[in-house]
């Protein structure tokens, strides 16, 4: 693995541990320890994705910031991946 | 993948309920040119397309789609809310009534429900943009008609936007098969599908 699989592939598991919580605080909205650990993986997604934007590129529309070429159509697009 | 955003894309405030309304202006959720076969029609063709420009509106197209299917949903919610039984019976929504009472079914105004027979994909880039510009035109006309019907500024208001939005989105398609066919041989764009062909309108 690369860099850059490396540090998508973070993203991914941190993302999805959100998701698994945001389902779980769904049906439980008072747990404090999902909240907690909801906070801990959305404050590291953050980090992730903005190392992954600077260095990488967006992976949505709002993560750009460019002034000369629109970056977001750049190949490779999700599916075309292993 | 996708992210839920917990507002709508332009507002809908409806004060008063009218079945009668709703009845038709659900074709836009569930009918022959409606939202929901507009996103899914953009969001499957997407795959094979060989262009970034291209792959990047059919996706960003279809995700807004999905914003007015939301929109839509919220049209027909607000329309049929509070609604009495003599109500229903009258304005003549007893017979989608009986089938869902007021919950948020995707059917077409004649009552047929959604099939994804409403679109295709050819997996051919010319095709499948020449689809995708009549359906915006489609849907055009479809809101131009609730627009003869509908007197309710409430109602109006964001049917409107929404209509505004097919013709931006015809703009873009139109654009989107200007970039695909520079990319063909200008003497002949059918001589080959750069969707499927080996060494057919590479990027020059």
């Amino acid at each position: 693995m690369n860099e850059r699989q490396i540090l998508f592939n973070k993203i991914q598991k941190y993302s999805f541990a959100i998701k698994e919580l945001n389902l779980y605080l769904d049906t439980h909205p008072d747990c404090r320890r999902a909240l907690a650990l909801f906070n801990k993986y959305n404050a590291l997604l953050k980090d992730a994705e903005a190392e992954f934007n600077s260095r990488f590129g967006p992976i949505t529309p709002l993560q750009t910031n460019d002034t000369q070429h629109w970056s977001w159509i750049d190949e490779p697009w999700p599916w075309e991946r292993g | 993948m996708w992210q839920y955003e917990k507002k709508l894309q332009y507002p809908v405030n409806i004060k008063n309920p009218n079945p009668k309304l709703a009845q038709f202006i659900i074709t836009q959720l569930g009918g022959p040119d409606g939202e929901l076969s507009a996103s899914l029609r953009y969001l499957n063709q997407r795959y094979v397309m060989p262009y970034s420009e291209v792959k990047g509106i059919l996706t960003d197209i279809g995700t807004e789609e999905l914003a007015h299917v939301e929109m839509i949903s919220a049209i027909i919610y607000q329309l049929t809310r509070n609604l009495s039984i003599d109500q229903i019976k009258e304005s003549g929504f007893d017979t989608y009534f009986v089938d869902h009472t007021t919950g948020i079914y995707p059917v077409a105004a004649s009552g047929t429900p959604f099939t994804a027979a409403y679109f295709q994909c050819k997996g051919d880039v010319i095709t499948d943009l020449h689809e995708d510009m009549a359906a915006e035109q489609k849907a055009r006309t479809t809101y131009d008609n609730i627009l003869r019907m509908a007197d309710d500024p409430d109602v109006r208001d964001p049917i409107r936007f929404l209509r505004q939005r097919e013709v931006v989105h015809y703009q873009r398609f139109g654009e989107a098969l200007r970039i695909t066919q520079d990319n063909l041989n200008s003497k002949n764009f059918y001589a080959c599908n750069p969707a499927f062909d080996a060494n057919c309108g590479r990027r020059r």
